[in-house]
C-alpha cells in the first residue's frame, strides 16, 4: 500500500507475541506502536527505510499478524475518530478501495495488514545533466535515470521525475542535439540495422531452441527470492559474495534448462518474458556488485557491518560520499567504477535521528 | 475450489479462434483472476502447450492494460473493479467462466485475449493535450477553481483508458472514452482555450477508428471499472454541436 497512509495510519503489533485475537480485541494496553515508541519525535512518519526495516523486524522476530505472520497492522482508527470516515475517505479513498479488492476486508473497521515489498530500484541508467546517456542521442526520461534518488527514492517520485523531465528538461535539451547534429536519414537498410536485428533474432532463437524443463516464471522467483533476502533492506559481506555466485549458477540455468513453448512468428508472452529474465540476470549482478562495493549503511540500503549501536544506518561519509555510475564491460565480466562525487556545500552532512 | 475455464484461443488476427477448455483446480480464494490464469499458464508451459496470451501490467488498477470479457462482462461482474483487481473470492467452486477478449472491429485480436487497441491512442494523439505553454505557475488564489468542478475533472481523469465501454457497447461506442478525456480537460481552465478544436478533432477521429455512436443505453456507465459517468457524453455531445456551428 501507499506509504501516504503512514500520514493517517498508525503502525501496530500485539504487545504479547503470539496474541492471535482479532485486532478489534485487543486492547490499547495490549498494542505495541513501535515506531511510536522508537522514535517519539518522528513516529509513524519515519522514512520508508525505517518504516520498512522495522516492520521487516519485526515479523523476522516472529511477531508478524495475520495467516502469514508477514504483516504488520496500520491502523486508521484513530484518524477516523478524529476527523470522520468521511475525511479519511476522501484522502485515502482510492488506497482503501484498492486494499478492500485485494483482502475483501474492510479498512475502514479493520486495520490493514502491510508488509515491504520491492517497488522500484534506486538508481538506472547514468545520464548528463541533459538526461542523455552514454549513448549519443539516447535520451533517458523518469525513473528510468538515476538522477533524482538517494540511498531511498523519493514519496510520489514516478510522477514528479516524469513531469519534472518531461516538462522542464527534455523539450530544452533535445532540441539542441538535433540542431547540433547532422546525421542523415537513417533506413532499415543501414548496416547496424542489420546487426542489431540478426543479434536480436540470434537471441530468441537460441533460447527457443533451449528446450529444458524450468519455466521462465519458475527462474524468475529464484532469483527475485534471492535478490530480496540478500540484496533487500539490509546485507552483508558473505551474502552478497555468495549471491554473486549463486546469481551466475542461476544463469547457467536459464541459458541450458528454460523452457519457453510456442511457434517462431506468433506473439509469444513467455519469450518476451525470457528476454526480460535474461536482463534481470545481469542487472541482478551488477545490484550485487554495488551492494558488495559499498561497505557503508545508507538510507535503504543497509550493511549490517556498519550500523550505529542503536541499530541505525551508518554512513562513511570519508570514503563513500559519491554516486557510484557502473560500466557494463559485457556478462561475465566486472563492470567499471566511475565516482560522481557529492559536494554539499551549504548541508553540514550527519547522522540521521527520528528519536 | 475448482473451477472450468472456456477460453478463446486465437493463433492471430487472421486465424479462427475456438474456445478451449481448462480445469483450474486448487484455486485460492485470495488469488487475483490473473493469478489464477498465471497458474494455468505455468501448467500449460511446463508441459510445452502455447499459455494463454492476455495483457496486464501495474496489476494495481490503474494502468488500463488487462482487459477480459469474463462469462459476457468486461472486467468481470464486480462493480467498479479492472480484472486484475478482481479476485477469486467473487466466484463459487464449480463455477464454469467463459473467458474472452473484448470484442470490436476497432480493436484487432493480436492474439487470444490480446487486443491492439491503437485505435484509442489515435484519438488522443488528434488532441487529448493542451498544447498551448500556459507559463510559470501563477500565485493559486488568481485562478480559483471551485472544488466541484476539479473533483469533475479529477473522476473523468481517472478513465484508464481499457476499452470496456467499447466492449459492452452494442454500438462498439467510444464516446465514454472520448468524452472523459475531454471532459478532464475542459473542465479546467487551462484545458479551456482549446476546447473547440479538441471536440472536432477528437470526435472524428473517433469516427475514422471505426467506432460506433452512443444510442443511450448506459451499458458503458455501469461497466465501467473507473465508474465514468454518462453525463460526459451529454457535455461532448453539446460541445461538439457548438463547435460545429461556430467551424461553419
Amino acid at each position: 500500500m501507499s506509504e501516504s497512509l503512514r500520514n493517517d495510519g498508525r503502525v501496530w503489533i500485539p504487545r504479547n507475541k503470539g496474541d492471535k485475537r482479532e485486532p478489534s480485541q485487543i486492547p490499547e494496553a495490549e498494542r505495541l506502536y513501535y515506531l511510536e515508541e522508537k522514535y517519539p519525535s518522528f513516529g509513524n512518519l519515519v522514512p520508508r527505510d525505517v518504516a520498512s526495516r522495522n516492520a521487516k523486524a519485526q515479523c523476522d522476530a516472529g511477531r508478524g499478524v495475520g495467516k502469514t505472520g508477514l504483516a504488520v497492522y496500520l491502523d486508521l482508527r484513530d484518524s477516523i475518530a478524529r476527523d470522520g470516515e468521511d475525511e479519511i475517505r476522501e484522502r485515502y479513498g482510492n488506497l482503501c478501495e484498492m486494499y478492500e479488492r485485494i483482502t475483501g476486508e474492510d479498512p475502514y473497521k479493520n486495520p490493514m495488514r502491510i508488509y515491504p515489498a520491492p517497488h522500484y530500484t534506486m538508481g538506472g541508467l547514468w545520464v548528463d545533466y541533459d538526461l542523455m546517456s552514454t549513448i549519443p542521442g539516447l535520451f533517458v526520461l523518469g525513473e528510468a535515470n538515476f538522477s533524482d534518488h538517494g540511498a531511498n527514492r523519493l514519496g510520489a517520485s514516478a510522477l514528479m521525475q516524469g513531469l519534472a523531465d518531461g516538462y522542464f528538461i527534455i523539450p530544452y535539451t533535445i532540441g539542441n542535439f538535433l540542431c547540433n547534429s547532422s546525421s542523415d536519414a537513417v533506413g532499415t537498410t543501414h548496416a547496424a540495422f542489420a546487426d542489431a536485428q540478426q543479434g536480436a533474432q540470434g537471441k530468441y532463437d537460441k533460447i527457443l531452441a533451449i528446450k529444458g524443463k524450468r519455466t521462465v516464471t519458475d527462474i524468475h522467483r529464484e532469483l527475485g527470492l534471492l535478490m530480496w533476502n540478500m540484496c533487500g533492506m539490509s546485507r552483508d559481506d558473505a551474502g552478497l559474495r555468495e549471491s554473486l555466485k549463486r546469481v551466475s549458477e542461476i544463469r547457467e540455468d536459464f541459458w541450458h534448462d528454460v523452457t519457453v513453448p510456442g511457434t517462431p512468428g506468433e506473439l509469444n508472452q513467455n519469450l518476451e518474458h525470457a528476454g526480460r529474465v535474461a536482463d534481470y540476470l545481469e542487472f541482478a549482478e551488477l545490484l550485487l556488485f554495488d551492494a558488495l562495493h559499498r561497505k557503508e549503511s545508507c538510507g535503504g540500503h543497509f550493511r549490517l557491518e556498519s550500523q550505529t549501536e542503536e541499530g541505525e544506518a551508518l554512513r562513511d561519509d570519508e570514503n563513500y560520499r559519491y554516486v557510484a555510475a557502473w560500466e557494463f564491460k559485457g556478462v561475465g565480466n566486472d563492470p567499471v567504477l566511475h565516482k560522481e562525487l557529492l559536494d554539499f556545500e551549504t548541508i553540514k552532512l550527519a547522522q540521521r535521528s527520528y528519536k | 475450489m475448482n473451477l472450468t475455464l472456456k477460453v478463446w484461443r486465437q493463433k492471430s488476427n487472421k486465424a479462427k479462434g475456438w474456445f478451449q477448455v481448462y480445469q483450474a483446480k486448487d484455486v485460492s480464494e485470495d488469488m487475483s483472476f490473473l493469478e489464477m490464469l498465471d497458474v494455468i499458464n505455468e501448467g500449460l508451459a511446463l508441459e510445452d502447450s502455447d499459455p494463454i496470451a492476455y495483457d496486464s501490467d501495474c496489476r494495481e488498477g490503474i494502468c488500463g492494460t488487462c482487459c477480459i470479457m469474463i462469462n459476457g462482462r468486461a472486467h468481470g461482474s464486480k462493480h467498479g473493479t479492472t480484472v486484475c483487481q478482481l479476485h477469486m473470492r467473487e466466484f463459487r467452486d464449480g463455477d464454469v467462466l467463459i473467458i474472452e477478449p473484448f470484442r470490436s472491429s476497432a480493436f484487432p485480436v493480436v492474439k487470444d485475449l490480446v487486443l491492439d487497441r491503437s485505435a484509442f491512442d489515435e484519438i488522443i494523439q488528434s488532441g487529448g493535450y493542451v498544447s498551448i505553454d500556459t507559463g510559470g505557475a501563477p500565485e493559486a488564489n488568481t485562478l480559483q477553481i471551485p472544488k466541484e468542478d476539479s473533483d469533475m475533472a479529477m473522476d473523468a481523469a481517472a478513465c484508464i483508458g481499457c476499452g470496456a465501454c467499447v466492449a459492452s457497447c452494442k454500438n462498439a461506442s467510444a464516446m465514454l472514452f472520448v468524452s472523459a478525456k475531454l471532459a478532464h480537460l475542459s473542465l479546467l481552465p487551462q484545458g479551456q482555450a482549446e476546447w473547440r478544436k479538441r471536440v472536432l478533432s477528437m470526435v472524428r477521429a473517433m469516427d475514422k477508428a471505426g467506432f460506433g455512436y452512443c444510442t443511450n443505453e448506459g451499458e458503458c456507465e455501469l461497466e465501467c471499472p473507473k465508474e465514468i459517468k454518462i453525463s460526459n457524453i451529454a457535455r461532448m455531445n453539446r460541445q461538439f454541436l457548438l463547435a460545429l456551428i461556430k467551424e461553419q
